[in-house]
């Protein structure tokens, strides 16, 4: 049946093989492949404001994946994400001015040095769960923030640190058109090994500790293994996006990595769709583009007449604030299962398109 | 070791920590009768100063009459909150419940910055003396009528609970939701009603904070720093949110003394609540007075 370029009306999945694929259909398989190649010509075709938002796209992507895994496939909470994102950023930073690694080293080793360092809070975790856990990483996020603020030695404290453009064999990658391929790449590579790990056993440990951790335990699964290992797999993801951020930006300052990202995170992937891969991917494009439209709106609101009022044009950057409370809760009470959902049923609708019944 | 400014300062802790403990309260109340975690309690209190503020000054209503019209204001606010945003959400997994709460106090904190600014407003002078002494010690005179109202409002929930025929009836549905739906209470009147009273005595605490310190954003920091609160106290526990409303007052206070006087971190005053939080999950998971969960298949 895989050989379809459709899928029939009802799921005929009847081997291992085919329940285990990464693209469901050959048509999706060519189109994923199609649109990365298309995406690597992006630099000749839009301008460079267009690639900034795609960096941005694929290392807050990189973050939320990490997230989804936790929230989405593992259900777990965490309230601290934002904190790890940054404690990546710095370390990476950090380990590169200190110790004069090179840049492409740091920053896998950033991911594995936040991982730690998420798994040391996400010990909590192993006793307790829900509210509590949300409150621990609460706690956790505040800790952390204190602690960028405080640590000279490690962030320079309130003047932040410097970060080297990331330079492979001679090569700099220090304008928006070089580093949006490292971007990319990074972006493919984590979400390919995010699939990879969904499909493994670990993977399913994960969904089987979300769906009833006590029929897991019975079963045989780890519980506090799991659920350590998944805080371990976020802030991993995590790291590597902050450092990935780090490198882009050149420098990185205390002050960015609040609770208010941290919740950004979360409405990322609420807005997508939690325990979906692609829907990660679409509730950070909205997430991102969603500021822009606003500013593009009110830009052209402002050409108008009636349209053009002061406490409108001045306070955009609370209207963007506002909006982002608006659709976790729009999101949250008119379609909780996201974008991913959505997706599905569009495409639903028009495989039967005349004869929808 | 300065004894006056460490006296001075339990005594403001004591007098803070009575305060925790009210939004507290209001905290435990939603949570134990509608099982919801109210992020956006910081933002009743932002909400209820800034309403009671802008009566004050735009209205020019004495104030009483303008503190009175705001938690009318408040209560209806509670409540129209809980029936257009949180009903639907019955029923879904935590993670959603937490995150409704959590756009609506982004929704609010970023409105009241839109509608008043960022910058701190203090209320018209209410009392003619600033503060007084008691025992050699400064006590403001707006601490003092904190004190007193955070005593009433502690007074007024125990009568209300105890002995009138709605507080059985949130203590009911509390107990049991079925139950207490098929005993013919109104399981969605209890609901609205535990909002509004969440509502209005948060913004009883707001506008007395408001009036100390000025109304700002940082009165959101509030519905945070309760958290180490309740969570101390147990999650569904009335008594255990005052005790450790008290108790993180007092902490936050001495943590500050130590530090300006022995350690010089900094920031202590902030910060030390959540470490005494994330130490109080690792050895006692249900805080001192909660309920402890237990689970069968």
């Amino acid at each position: 049946m895989s050989s379809l370029t459709m899928r029939p009306c009802g799921d005929f999945r009847t081997s291992y093989k085919q329940d285990n694929t990464i693209f469901e259909t050959k048509t999706i398989r060519y189109a994923a492949i199609l649109s990365i190649i298309a995406l690597c010509f992006a630099p000749l075709l839009v301008d460079s404001y267009f690639i900034t938002l795609l960096i941005q796209i694929s290392y807050l992507g990189i973050a939320a994946l990490g997230l989804n895994i936790l929230v989405g496939y593992t259900g777990q909470i965490s309230l601290g994400h934002g904190a790890f994102f940054g404690f990546g950023a710095f370390a990476s930073a950090w380990l590169n001015t200190s110790f004069s690694i090179p840049v492409f080293l740091c920053i896998p080793l950033a991911g594995f040095l936040t991982m730690g360092v998420g798994m040391m809070f996400g010990a909590p975790a192993a006793r307790i769960k829900g509210l509590y856990l949300a409150i621990a990483t609460l706690a956790s996020q505040f800790i952390i923030e204190d602690f960028f603020a405080r640590a000279e030695w490690f962030s320079g404290g309130s003047a932040g640190s410097m970060a080297e453009p990331l330079n492979l064999f001679g090569f700099v990658f220090d304008t928006d058109q070089s580093f949006y391929y490292v971007a990319l790449f990074s972006l493919v590579f984590m979400f390919i090994w995010g699939c990879n790990l969904m499909r493994s056993r670990d993977g399913r440990a994960f969904v089987a500790v979300r769906d009833h951790y006590l029929s897991a335990e019975i079963m045989g699964v780890k519980l506090n293994k799991y659920r350590l290992l998944s805080f371990g797999v976020s802030s991993f993801y995590a790291g590597i996006g902050g450092a990935l951020y780090a490198h882009y930006l050149g420098y990185v300052s205390a002050e960015g990595f609040t609770i208010f990202m941290s919740v950004q995170f979360l409405a990322m992937i609420i807005i997508g769709g939690l325990g979906s891969i692609k829907g990660t991917l679409m509730g950070v494009i909205f997430m991102v583009f969603l500021p822009e439209a606003l500013e593009g709106g009110v830009g052209l609101m402002k050409m108008t007449d009636w349209g053009n009022i002061p406490m409108v044009v001045d306070g955009l950057a609370y209207i963007k604030e506002m909006a982002i409370g608006l659709v976790i809760i729009g999101f949250l009470i008119f379609e909780p299962e996201g974008l991913a959902h959505r997706w599905t049923q569009i495409k639903n609708y028009w495989k039967f398109y005349p004869f929808a019944y | 070791m300065n004894f006056e400014l460490l006296i001075q300062l339990i005594v403001n802790g004591l007098i803070v920590g009575l305060l925790y403990g009210v939004i507290g309260m209001c905290f435990v109340l939603v949570y134990k009768s509608t099982q919801i975690v109210n992020f956006a309690q910081g933002e009743f209190l932002l909400v209820g100063a800034w309403v009671c503020w802008a009566s004050l000054i735009y209205l020019e209503l004495p104030f009483f009459l303008g503190f009175i019209l705001s938690l009318c204001f408040m209560a209806a606010f509670g409540v129209l909150l809980q029936m257009i945003v949180l009903r639907p959400m019955i029923g879904e997994p935590i993670i959603s419940v937490i995150m409704v709460t959590i756009g609506l106090s982004i929704f609010f904190q970023a409105l009241m910055k839109w509608i008043f600014g960022v910058s701190p407003q203090s209320y018209p002078q209410v009392f003619d003396t600033q503060s007084i002494n008691i025992f050699g010690l400064n006590i403001e005179m707006a601490y003092l009528m904190s004190t007193i109202i955070a005593l009433i409002i502690m007074v007024a929930f125990y009568l209300f609970f105890k002995h009138s025929k709605h507080g059985l009836a949130m203590r009911a549905t509390a107990f049991d939701q079925q139950v207490a739906q098929s005993l013919g209470i109104s399981v969605k009147q209890v609901f609205a009603m535990s909002w509004g009273i969440a509502a209005t005595v948060s913004a009883t605490a707001g506008v007395v904070i408001g009036m100390v310190n000025g109304v700002s954003d940082s009165l959101s920091i509030m519905g945070i720093k309760v958290f180490p609160a309740v969570i101390l106290g147990g999650l569904d526990s009335i008594v255990g949110a005052i005790v450790g409303g008290i108790t993180i007052g007092v902490l936050e206070n001495l943590a500050e003394f130590f530090d300006s006087q022995y350690l010089h971190i900094g920031n202590m005053y902030d910060i030390a609540p959540f470490y005494v939080l994330l130490i109080i999950l690792w050895f006692k998971p249900y805080g001192l007075f909660g309920t402890k969960d237990i689970e069968r298949i």
